[in-house]
């Protein structure tokens, strides 16, 4: 018998500042080639010399799943499952630049430690003191619906009551400077939004959101999360059957669906699954938060909280409707996630009022 | 699902002591160790340190897969295909796509090693430019993915030097969810400057082969390769008649939270997480015939990994060694390789031997075995941690 999950707590540092009430209400659309996340101040949660030494994503990733767990009253959880597309990518860079600036001499080991994909979870795992199951998902677009997945596995399966469910991702510059020549960020100097993107590329931000998600429904719980597919590659003409199929195997009908948040981003290619799906959803109402997130590999989870902070309060801040008309709805109950970036790294999640 | 575990139907294996499993085999057999200088890249750590470098090159890589170019296939891509391809054909896998086929790889390196050869140029000219998407650590997996023709679950974990192991175990809890019927799991590193020097400068690399569980062991010595198990469902293994390998009984993952890159000295991780194995594979400490250890060679790990040991088992140690002597720690791809040695030595019923041990450490009361050990097998657990305290353990039963 699988049990349920819930969404019991969230956190979150983001372009956009910290998880809060009024986090939708007080957003602004981003229209920057590349922004960073609005940092709260780490002073009392995280040493002051902690605090110099760490990344901007280990400090807003111990920040996200302390607001998380503070929130669902989780003093440690049983399991902390992260996802993470670049990792900790800003000690690779600098431990890669002076690998290259001092030709092997002189390097120390302060950024190489600190270079793993999987530092967040242990960093959190070591202030948590949390000796449970463990684990970085690092897999593009579906970094954090990989981790969404364990999750899932973990709490039906009853093998955890708690899990501290997270994606990160950081700035790092000369990455993103990689990724603009590469053509995936938008040039520097660009003002675009999502909405009116003609230029190439996407507006690339950085984020911590973290989830405390477990297998009892409590008086903090915001959702429950019912299922979640992951497709390597899809073509356009494909998604509508990925979605079909999605639907069938849990029982639901498009009918069923009230809202479907898509991960339109402002590229034109990209934005073609958006719309494909769009359309096979007439009577869902579509909307969209990467104007406000920015594109990077866990943003995704961006989308989650905004599904998350829907039903519990079931209402739809006015920012994230795609459509400038929306029918009047007063109940929203089954909410679909759809995401991939670039045709590839596809997912869907169905998370319902609880 | 019985309780025997996930079926395994087929393996495959590229290291620096063979390109093939039946070469990995031999090599082990024979006590013939693949360490070397480096010789596929300059570095100015070449006369210091020794590795398990595998004596190809990405060309020769490349062309062995029939990949037509130019591609973007980092070298964690091409030994990740290379092994995959085998573990794909050693359990007949005709038609891919007849069963929900999953691939769950796992990688620390990624595309590292093209981004510190041609980083320097990518702001200057787009000559190389195919290789910035091949940075991230998932660009390998859907790169293999590709490769191998399958569409479906493709993702990929990283928690440093137990990538592998956690891969296998997201794959294995898959199937038994019902999620897939099937599904290749592994991980893959190559050797990178990034990862000698970063071992370097924390003063953990041997400048002479290693020597696991020794009272002189003076590190590890790093090295490369792929491996990848296919692991099935009873359904699936009953409805095709496959021929199993070995199940993939029990498993742990435990966090040590003791510090970024350093063993508690109990040990807590490594015991926690075996104890889970046991759990799941509902077997007890004296079940197990074998422990292929982590036996990296560090001060650290061995004393670390040795009390857990001593605290699970008690004064009944079974029949221990580690590898690494002759592979070289291959990070991500270590759990792997191990998994395919330990159901080798479920096969075979033998127990490889942990080279260049002389002297046992005075805390441990602990001499794993020095050469190839005839003993029949039923049960062998293998250890895999890594940095940010990510311990696993896996135990692979006699089919």
């Amino acid at each position: 018998m699988k049990k349920n999950v819930f969404i019991n707590g969230i956190g979150a540092v983001t372009t956009q500042g910290v998880w809060r009430a009024a986090f939708f209400s007080e957003a602004r659309v981003l229209d920057h080639a590349i922004t960073s996340a609005e940092q709260p101040s780490y002073n009392g949660l995280i040493s002051p010399g902690a605090i110099r030494r760490m990344s901007r994503g280990m400090k807003m990733g111990i920040y996200a799943a302390q607001q998380a767990l503070a929130e669902a009253s989780v003093t440690i959880p049983g399991a902390i499952v992260t996802g993470t597309g670049l990792g900790c990518s800003a000690d690779s860079d600098k431990f890669l630049r002076s690998l290259w600036e001092n030709e092997e001499q002189f390097l120390t080991p302060t950024s190489f430690i600190q270079s793993t994909h999987n530092t967040v979870a242990a960093q959190i795992a070591l202030q948590w003191q949390c000796k449970g199951y463990n684990i970085t998902h690092v897999n593009g677009a579906i970094s954090f619906e990989s981790a969404l997945l364990d999750t899932l596995l973990l709490l039906q399966t009853g093998e955890e009551e708690h899990v501290l469910l997270g994606g990160v991702d950081e700035v790092a510059e000369q990455t993103y400077t990689f990724l603009q020549a590469a053509g995936d960020i938008k040039a520097d100097g660009i003002q675009e939004t999502v909405k009116n993107s003609v230029s190439p590329g996407v507006n690339y931000a950085e984020g911590a959101h973290f989830f405390s998600v477990g297998a009892s429904k409590t008086a903090s719980s915001y959702a429950e999360i019912i299922d979640i597919t992951l497709q390597n590659e899809l073509e356009v003409s494909e998604t509508t059957s990925f979605l079909k199929d999605f639907l069938t195997t849990n029982d639901l009908r498009p009918g069923d669906l009230d809202a479907v948040i898509l991960g339109y981003n402002g590229d034109e290619q990209d934005d073609l699954f958006y719309s494909a799906v769009q359309q096979t959803l007439p009577s869902a109402t579509p909307l969209y938060y990467k104007h406000l997130s920015g594109q990077f590999d866990s943003c995704s989870a961006f989308g989650l909280a905004a599904a998350a902070f829907i039903l519990k309060y079931q209402t739809v801040p006015p920012v994230l409707y795609w459509n400038e008309k929306n029918p009047a709805k007063t109940a929203w109950k089954n909410i679909l996630l759809y995401n991939q970036y670039k045709g590839k790294d596809h997912s869907l999640v169905v998370v319902r009022a609880c | 699902m019985t309780d025997r575990g996930v079926a395994v139907t087929g393996i495959g294996i590229i290291s620096s002591i063979g390109e093939t499993v039946e070469e990995n085999l031999q090599a082990l057999l024979a006590g013939k160790q693949g360490l070397s200088r480096i010789a596929n890249f300059p570095t100015r750590l070449q006369e210091h340190i020794w590795v398990g470098e595998i004596k190809r090159t990405n060309e020769e890589l490349s062309d062995s897969l029939g990949l037509s170019l130019p591609h973007a296939f980092t070298r964690t891509a091409l030994l990740g295909a290379h092994a995959a391809r085998q573990a794909v054909e050693s359990a007949k896998l005709q038609e891919i796509h007849d069963l929900q086929t999953g691939f769950i790889s796992s990688t620390s390196v990624g595309g590292m090693d093209y981004t510190e050869r041609y980083g320097p140029t990518y702001l200057n000219s787009p000559e190389w430019h195919r290789y910035i998407p091949s940075h991230p650590a998932g660009d390998s997996s859907h790169k293999i993915a590709q490769h191998l023709g399958i569409k479906g679950l493709v993702t990929t974990v990283s928690t440093a030097c137990s990538s592998a192991a956690n891969a296998m175990m997201m794959g294995a809890r898959l199937i038994r969810s019902g999620r897939l019927d099937r599904v290749i799991v592994g991980g893959t590193d190559a050797l990178s400057k990034f990862t000698i020097n970063g071992f370097h400068t924390l003063m953990i690399l041997s400048d002479a082969p290693c020597q696991p569980f020794d009272k002189h062991r003076k590190g590890l010595n790093l090295g490369e390769g792929a491996a990848y198990l296919v692991l099935e469902s009873e359904e699936s293994v009953q409805r095709q008649g496959k021929h199993v390998l070995a199940y993939l009984a029990g498993y742990g993952n435990a966090n040590d939270a003791f510090h970024q890159t350093a063993s508690s000295e109990n040990g807590e991780g490594a015991f926690l997480a075996m104890q889970k194995a046991l759990m799941i594979a509902q077997l007890t400490p004296q079940d197990i015939d074998y422990v292929n250890v982590h036996g990296t060679a560090t001060l650290n790990n061995d004393l670390s990994e040795g009390r857990a040991m001593q605290r699970l088992f008690k004064d009944d140690v079974p029949l221990f060694s580690s590898t690494k002597p002759f592979t070289g720690h291959t990070l991500a791809a270590a759990g792997a390789m191990e998994a395919v040695y330990s159901i080798l030595a479920l096969q075979q019923n033998v127990v490889p031997p942990n080279l260049h041990f002389n002297t046992p450490m005075e805390e441990l009361d602990l001499i794993p075995e020095t050469t190839l050990r005839h003993r029949s097998l039923s049960h062998v657990l293998s250890n895999s941690f890594g940095f940010g305290g990510n311990c696993s353990s896996l135990i692979f039963s006699k089919a």
